[in-house]
């Protein structure tokens, strides 16, 4: 049987792309973003995934506004990385599992999620940057990928309340899947930043600290939020929020944060990370 | 409207299906500068290569003067502006400092100030 051994959410800025590149890491200004992650490669090296099952949302490298999936389930057997415009390196193209994929396509539309399957898909910093900051310099990556896209680019998005219940489609799938498999599951974006408006430069200290307060224990707090009103609070892109609690939505029990990190700024973002696991009783 | 959209956020446009139809043009044309080799022939020749993407007067003279918030205002999305403002070699900060009127410096020293 597969398993869940636990969701990591990270923040996925594209500057972070830039520092690994330049070897960063113990630049002052990089150093409190990247000294959050070595608690975490300790951890992956010990519960070993098999697969990463990464929530994201593309920024314009794979969707335009010609077909805008709500959400979009990766099926390929490999997904490249490509030119996103503004120069961060491209990585190596990390490799799918098709048949989890369509897995949990069926699962998922089994329970009434209208997703789009995609037999090509090409991931950007979104998938790469939080892969290259939790696998750095491993020369290949040890996981294979199960992306899955969720619209922040076009109102109307899905409700917070919809994206959790996602992740929480997607917990029951990997659960219900008979390979015996060791899934993490991985939620990127935010927290709070705006790049866009008069309003550029948005953050929200409060607003993010309280949110990885909840995010274990009381989710649902979160889904009570519109979409408008986490604008407000969390900013244009702070909306990226969303994967946090699909991912989050994934793990099931009683669930724990073991790791945590927020710094701000990085670029123009408020910087967060979470290792949540599930203690089951 | 399912969800309270249409309640404005001060100095923030939400990218709707208003937005997207105005955009489409604009938004299309930044979306092509993921390849080098279109970012090379704008660079070339700017006039021809907007008007091979349809853009509005109001989107090219917006694209001519780089200037963000009328981008916006002609239906741009800042995911796909941030592939044009590349070309210009701008990073987030200097959009953010050009948005809201002021230097790079001071746009950094406000984000540093709300981790405080």
């Amino acid at each position: 049987m597969a398993t869940i051994v636990g969701a990591i959410t990270t923040s996925h800025v594209p500057a972070i792309g830039g520092a690994i590149a330049r070897n960063l890491r113990d630049d002052p200004y990089w150093k409190p973003l990247f000294d959050g992650f070595p608690p975490l490669h300790r951890w992956l090296a010990k519960v070993r995934p098999d697969v990463a099952v990464i929530f994201y949302n593309d920024h314009g490298l794979n969707f335009f506004l010609d077909k805008m999936p709500t959400f979009a389930v990766g099926a390929a057997p490999q997904y490249c990385n490509a030119d996103e415009g503004w120069g961060i390196p491209t990585l190596p193209a990390v490799p799918g599992d098709q048949r989890l994929s369509w897995h949990l396509i069926e699962r998922l539309v089994g329970e009434d999620f209208d997703i789009t399957s995609c037999q090509e898909m090409l991931i950007d910093h979104a998938c790469t940057i939080p892969l290259a900051l939790l696998w750095p310099g491993s020369g290949g990556w040890p996981v294979r990928l199960v992306p899955i896209c969720i619209n922040t680019v076009q109102h109307p998005l899905p409700s917070a309340a919809r994206c959790f219940k996602l992740g929480q489609a997607v917990g029951r799938a990997i659960a219900a899947y008979e390979e015996d498999m060791r899934v993490v599951v991985l939620g990127t974006g935010g927290l709070s930043h705006q790049l866009d408006g008069q309003r550029a430069g948005f953050i929200n200290k409060s607003f993010d600290l309280e949110f990885m307060e909840k995010l274990p224990t009381d989710p649902e707090w979160a889904t009570r939020f519109s979409v408008r009103e986490l604008v407000e609070l969390a900013g244009t892109q702070g909306i990226e929020l969303l994967m946090w609690l699909a991912a989050r939505g994934a793990l099931s029990g009683e669930v724990v944060t073991t790791h945590s990190n927020y710094h701000i700024p990085i670029s123009n973002t408020a910087a967060g990370l979470m290792l949540m696991e599930s203690r089951i009783a | 409207m399912p969800d309270d959209l249409r309640r404005a956020i001060p100095g923030t446009t939400l990218f709707d299906g208003a937005q997207a139809m105005k955009g489409y043009a604009l938004n299309k044309m930044c979306y092509s500068f993921n390849s080098a080799a279109n970012r090379a022939e704008f660079k070339r020749d700017e006039d021809s290569y907007c008007a091979r993407y349809g853009l509005n007067a109001e989107q090219r003279e917006a694209v001519r003067r780089r200037n963000v918030l009328d981008l916006i205002a002609a239906g741009g999305n800042v995911y796909y502006l941030a592939k044009l403002a590349g070309i210009f070699g701008l990073d987030v900060q200097d959009l953010g400092a050009q948005q809201t009127g002021t230097t790079k410096d001071a746009f950094k020293a406000r984000l540093e100030a709300a981790g405080r």
